[in-house]
């Protein structure tokens, strides 16, 4: 659970649409900040047996943060940056090949 | 599409930008050599100093003087002339020194007469009960998202393990105004008196004074709960307890929202192992180290390590680790950089390293949370437990590779870096062998998952169509 430390500071957001929901990010964020900041529970279920997981590490090293953006699977949400009308969705276990 | 123009070859490529690549790439480009910069990441600064440019933390108390220090090497860098490419996952390197780059989505290659790879470091693994629950992330994440988002926890939060940058992390979210529940201190009773043989030129390294001053600020406001020696994350789909025991004590639960794991960083090998240049075990930093010269040349010809990827020193070592590597990259190419004094620069580096084995005996991580046991899950990507790998090999199997035959485990998309050093040790343990003789995965390019599609949209030379068509 994360909280933005100066919420009204003014700052540029975008707009996405992250699991069906719009949300509004600050301009800059990542894919996975924008996912905690918006209290969203897990970005993707693994493909073993299919428990949720969520960003563990923020540096592009442990892929639990893999979502699908713009229906492109397999995509490091901690290493993409929100686009206004981005569209992410969770991804749910194995990806089939692109 | 490429909006990137990146030439066939350099003088210099440096992989990584933080305070080593941005150091080395400064003083190569001011030498007069052609430096292209890559870096994963969409902003400068590595980890430590992770959006620093942009980081919406403005209030320069919140992350110190550490973390602002980013900003003389950033300025110096961002004048220098080095070409920089954010945003681009070098995931080849040949020992000819070929560099694939993955970027924008489709890859391209470059060449370089000299590489110096700066990927930097790690959190070390910490597999313990219940760390893949969501609402479990390293220290260092937390940490990423505060400098890069200004995200701060919400809810009960505990951070749990040891080493310099769990209080620097607490000393951070104070400064902020967040609350913490608790620190659940791992560092073992023991690691003190190990520790005090080094203390004396600790005291001098003119680290000393700053980090005594910020225990004394974390302990005065947040509970810190010492001689950990268990660890449990409880919950379903969330986690919602941690459960810990206090030497022999019974076990105890707190009520969490966030539970934030650290016990020390070790060296990002993917990239440097890949190539195929030479590691040893390191038993003081129990990891991975390269072996190298003074000035962080490595076994293969044209390839420096520079920064905490040499070794753990912390972000001023790997500055002047970064501009050493530059100066012989220079010399060997015929150029000469001619400020600073390479003097200067080895008594800046040794003031540097004077405190580290200090450091590393008082943080030493337990063996408890290092080699795990029981269903705990050893590898996340592919969910294999300890209690899998220890029956592997009682079954025989010998060393990590095979343990990737086995069950898998190290196969997935991280590619070991979250369990690569579990496993050596797990085994080397149960075999009664040293991590040395039981080496590590072996690993080979791509370093970074890349889709078949952008290898296949490569340039292909006459020789690789003829290989496959015959014609
Ligand atoms: S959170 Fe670990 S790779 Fe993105």
């Amino acid at each position: 659970m994360f909280q933005r430390s100066q919420p009204d500071k003014a700052e540029r957001t975008v707009t996405l649409t992250i699991d069906g929901r719009s949300v509004t990010a600050r301009e800059g964020d990542t894919v996975a900040a924008a996912m905690l900041a918006a209290g969203i529970p897990h970005c993707r279920t693994t493909p073993i047996s299919g428990v949720p997981r969520a960003p563990y590490c923020m540096m592009g090293v442990c892929f639990d943060c893999l979502v699908v953006v713009d229906g492109v699977g397999n995509r490091q949400g901690c290493l993409v940056r929100v686009r206004d009308g981005m569209t992410v969705e969770l991804q749910s276990g194995k990806r089939g090949l692109p | 599409m490429n909006p990137v123009a990146i030439r066939d070859s350099y003088d210099v490529a440096i992989i990584g930008a933080g305070p080593a690549g941005l150091a080395a790439a400064t003083l190569c480009a001011k030498g007069g050599l052609s430096t292209v910069l890559f870096d994963e990441q969409a902003s400068v600064g590595g980890q430590i100093f992770r959006a620093i440019e942009e980081t919406p933390v403005t209030d320069k108390r919140v992350l110190g003087a550490s973390y602002w220090r980013g900003m003389d090497l950033t300025r110096a860098f961002r004048s220098s002339g080095a070409q920089y490419v954010p945003e681009a996952t070098v995931w080849s390197l040949t020992p000819e020194r070929e560099i694939g780059v993955s970027l924008h989505g489709g890859s391209v290659l470059t060449a370089a007469r000299r590489v110096v790879i700066c990927t930097g470091a790690l959190e070390r693994p910490f597999p313990i009960p219940g760390w893949t629950l969501p609402g479990v992330m390293s220290a260092g994440a937390a940490q990423i998202l505060l400098k890069s988002a200004g995200l701060l926890p919400a809810g009960r939060t505990v951070l749990a393990g040891c080493g310099p940058l769990l209080w620097l992390i607490a000393w951070q979210y104070l400064n902020a105004g967040a609350q913490l529940s608790a620190i659940l201190d791992t560092t073992p009773a023991g690691n003190r008196a190990r520790a005090l043989p080094h203390l004396l030129p600790f005291l001098f390294s003119g680290y000393f004074r700053d980090g005594m001053k910020l225990l004394r600020a974390v302990k005065r406001e947040a509970p810190v709960i010492a001689d950990i020696t268990s660890l449990r994350a409880i919950g379903d789909d969330r986690v919602t307890h941690v459960e810990y025991r206090r030497g022999n004590g019974a076990a105890q639960r707190l009520a969490v929202d966030n539970l934030f794991l650290h016990q020390g960083v070790a060296p990002n090998v993917n990239l440097p192992m890949a190539v195929g240049i030479k590691h040893r075990w390191s038993d003081e930093q129990l990891c991975w180290v390269p072996v190298l010269d003074a000035y962080g040349n490595a076994s293969i010809d044209g390839i420096a390590i520079a920064g905490d990827g040499a070794g753990i020193a912390g972000a001023e070592a790997a500055e002047w680790r970064g501009r050493l590597a530059a100066m012989a990259a220079a010399r060997a190419l015929g150029r000469s950089v001619p400020d600073p004094e390479e003097t200067h620069v080895r008594d800046e580096l040794a003031r540097c390293l004077r405190g580290r084995p200090f450091l590393d005996a008082l943080y030493r991580p337990a063996r408890i949370f290092r080699q795990p046991s029981g269903d705990t899950v050893v590898c996340r990507c592919e969910e294999t437990t300890a209690s899998q790998i220890i029956d592997a090999i009682a079954l025989g199997c010998p060393g990590p590779n095979q343990m990737k035959v086995f069950l898998r485990c190290g196969m997935g998309p991280c590619q070991g870096r979250l369990c690569g050093l579990t496993v050596t040790e797990l085994i080397a343990e149960h075999r009664g062998l040293s991590p040395q003789e039981v080496g590590y995965y072996r690993l080979r390019p791509p370093v970074k998952p890349i889709t078949v599609g952008e290898l296949a949209a490569l340039p292909k030379t006459d020789a690789a169509l003829y290989a496959v068509t015959r014609m």
